[in-house]
């Protein structure tokens, strides 16, 4: 890619954008134009919206499509957890909805059902900036896009600050040796961490890979097998029973609200979640001295020397079934014009992170500064079984808690280090053989 | 019915299954027994079919005969699913039966306001098994449970109790909200089994002098048996199938010590997308569901006309 300005580009592509509103074809050169078929209408499967802004900014882009293409656009809901047997069942019966916003490897368990969309995606990503490795890689297969990725869901440590600083840390330490330090110091002053070591989907997930991630362990090797039984991952077993140590207890039950409730009921002064938790507590007027020492900070860097997390991933494809395909892709072009996409990531109130990096200065990172630590989350996203290949293997290991059970029954000692990793090692072979 | 009707009737082949008392028969039981091939014997066969196979969600699978169940067999999560469903059913079980029991024959003695606390007695049964789940969540819960902060306000404890953490603690307090949930349905089926029973035969007891025990024992019960026998029979075959409680309260947490076969199949065939391995492990439930409802039927029905035959 050129270095071009990116400012002048985006600006380049708002007033292109704009003319296809007023019913022009144009795009940038490098730009395809897709133009609907006659009478065409779409249907398209999202996750119920967790921020209504979000919900708003998306459905307004939508209206603002049809109006400019005459194309009806309906929108249909699941809740998140059901959007992935039905897209399934949709790939493969070959009819239900053209488009669906699925979630992690979702595409990867279909990729043959999937419209190639190579180059829409490297239009939109030479004209903003490029999209972020890790999300790139959630979409991409055998060097051919089968998705648009849309979002990362960051996640990112919220603390009480003034716990932090009672604690004898001024600074929030950048590293998991200092984080370990602090953890401990937490509980001794009877304000202790809590990270769910429960069948937590979300937040169990996110903090079983970021321990096994951060000190330089993965669960498969390149080469698609399975590599969990290494040095690190037990560096990593020995770190998070060092860790659970200092939790409140319990943490073993906690599923994905506790966390959230224990926080907001002071009990933990420390964890890690989404941006939900802050306005949760932001928005209730009771608890407004909570809100006021909410600060946020991305979880520590271990060994591996770079922030490393899971996250949650959101991305957008096309099925081949499709009688629209020109009008399919005309839609996910629009949605992702440089305005509309703005509007989009500003209305989810800093929930879903850009999957474009020239949508890092929206204004909404800047507008909070609870909101800074969730900016970052495209940026050290890592795909899910890393560093092998994504597919139904990868989906089915972290669906079967392989790694949120080997932490798990290491810290409460159910298991020695060894037998746990030999169990998870044993069970991620089942779906990687 | 004139004659002229009847033997045009007979000269087809509708007039003369219609006009038979069989075929007639055969005729109304047709919708049930095609109600039931789709809804039941079809899914069923799936079922089992689905479990030979390599199926994944919205992928056809592959036959490939024994393998879900030998890699089953030689799993350690499945076997302590196998396990926690034995444990879980057994003790609820039997808890139930016996509070079930006691609470039945304190229902059937002259009470004050008897239908009232018949009424009240069924409530847990009522309430959706979903919003009991969710209560027993904050009753468990491992920072906000009541019973820990009572226990605690009266300095009997310094800390929580840990409930659904610890693999004893939270089989204990699984157990413990499906009997709450399970009792109602016991005691009432039994109660109604009571009230069966003709008083004279204890009044006849109670003049030649048997003692209360002795009345239980050598009347309620035996009279009671075979109400029993079904009742217990259902309730089995619910706990055994329990799924919405724990899924709840610990999604087989922790570490997988209340995992039980109905949400381990659930986790690996539909989060997982694994149909196939999930349709075998709901499948090698059946044999212990059968081994049930024949223990109840050989076991408890001991009296021939239980059985279809003449007393």
């Amino acid at each position: 890619m050129t270095n071009i300005d990116r400012r002048s580009l985006m600006a380049g592509v708002a007033g292109l954008t704009a003319t296809t509103a007023l019913g022009g074809r144009a795009f940038a050169q490098s730009a395809p134009t897709f133009t609907p078929e006659d009478g065409a209408s779409l249907r398209l499967l999202r996750w119920v919206p967790f921020v209504t802004g979000e919900e708003e900014a998306w459905n307004a882009n939508t209206k603002a499509f049809t109006e400019a293409t005459g194309v009806e656009v309906r929108i249909d809901q699941e809740s998140w957890e059901d959007v992935r047997p039905k897209a399934a069942v949709a790939a493969n019966v070959g009819s239900g909805p053209d488009i669906v916003m699925s979630w992690f490897d979702d595409p990867f368990q279909y990729p043959d059902k999937l419209v190639d969309v190579t180059d829409l995606a490297n239009a939109i990503g030479e004209a903003n900036g490029g999209w972020y490795d890790g999300l790139r890689d959630y979409a991409v297969k055998d060097g051919r896009f089968i998705a648009l990725p849309l979002a990362a869901i960051g996640n990112a440590i919220c603390y009480r600050d003034s716990h932090v600083k009672a604690a004898g840390f001024s600074e929030f330490p950048s590293d998991s040796a200092g984080f370990l330090e602090l953890c401990k110091a937490m509980n001794a002053n009877g304000t202790p961490a809590g990270f769910p070591h429960g069948k937590a989907v979300g937040d169990g997930n996110n903090y079983a890979h970021w321990l096994l991630w951060s000190q330089g362990g993965k669960m498969i090797n390149e080469d698609g097998t399975v590599g969990i039984d290494t040095a690190e991952a037990r560096e990593a077993i020995e770190y998070a029973k060092a860790l659970y140590q200092t939790f409140i207890p319990g943490t073993e039950s906690w599923l994905d609200i506790n966390n959230n409730r224990a926080f907001l009921a002071g009990q933990v002064s420390l964890t890690a979640n989404g941006v939900s938790l802050y306005y949760a507590a932001a928005k209730d007027p009771a608890m407004a001295e909570i809100a006021e020492d909410i600060r946020t900070t991305n979880l520590p860097i271990g060994p591996v020397g770079k922030s490393v997390e899971l996250h949650q991933t959101t991305s957008l494809s096309i099925f081949n079934h499709t009688k629209y395909p020109e009008a399919a892709k005309a839609y996910l072009q629009f949605m992702y014009g440089t305005d509309r996409m703005n509007a989009w990531i500003e209305g989810a109130s800093a929930y879903c992170c850009q999957a474009l990096k020239g949508f890092a200065d929206n204004p909404v990172w800047t507008s909070n500064p609870v909101h800074a630590a969730y900016a970052k989350a495209s940026e050290s996203l890592r795909p899910n079984g890393y560093a092998g290949p994504l597919g139904y293997a990868s989906a089915g290991v972290m669906a079967d808690y392989v790694l949120v059970d080997m932490f798990a029954e290491a810290v409460i000692g159910q298991s020695s280090t060894d037998d746990a990793i030999a169990n998870a090692a044993r069970r991620a072979n089942r779906y990687y053989r | 019915m004139g004659k002229a009707t009847t033997s045009a009737r007979n000269g087809t082949f509708l007039g003369r299954l219609t006009g038979s008392k069989n075929g007639l028969g055969l005729i109304f039981m047709l919708p049930a027994a095609t109600f039931l091939l789709c809804f039941l014997t079809y899914p069923l066969g799936l079922g089992v079919w689905l479990g030979f196979t390599d199926t994944r969600i919205g992928r056809a699978g592959e036959f490939i005969g024994l393998e879900n169940y030998i890699w089953l067999l030689d799993d350690p999560v499945f076997r302590l699913s196998v396990f926690n469903t034995i444990l879980y059913t057994s003790v609820a079980s039997v808890l139930k039966f016996g509070l079930g029991l006691w609470l039945a024959l304190l229902l059937n003695e002259k009470l004050p306001m008897k239908s009232l606390f018949r009424a009240i007695i069924l409530l847990p049964w009522v309430v959706p098994t979903v919003l009991s789940a969710l209560a027993f969540w904050w009753i468990f819960d491992s920072q906000f449970s009541i019973i820990s902060w009572i226990l605690m306000k009266w300095g009997w404890i310094d800390t929580p109790i840990n409930f659904l953490g610890d693999p004893t603690n939270a089989r204990a307090a699984v157990i413990a909200a499906n009997v709450w949930r399970g009792i109602p349905f016991v005691a009432i089926s039994l109660l109604a089994g009571l009230q069966t029973i003709p008083a004279s035969l204890n009044e006849a007891a109670a003049l030649d002098g048997a003692t209360s025990w002795q009345r239980f024992r050598r009347i309620t019960l035996p009279l009671l048996t075979p109400i029993i026998a079904v009742v217990m029979t259902f309730s089995v075959l619910f706990t055994f199938t329990d799924f919405q409680l724990i899924y709840v309260l610990t999604r087989g947490g922790p570490v997988n010590a209340t995992h039980l076969m109905a949400t381990l199949s659930f986790q690996r065939a539909i989060p997982g997308g694994q149909l196939g391995e999930g349709a075998a492990i709901a499948v090698a439930m059946i044999p212990f569901l059968l081994a049930a409802i024949l223990f109840s039927f050989f076991g408890l029905q001991r009296r021939k006309w239980q059985q279809g035959g003449a007393d």
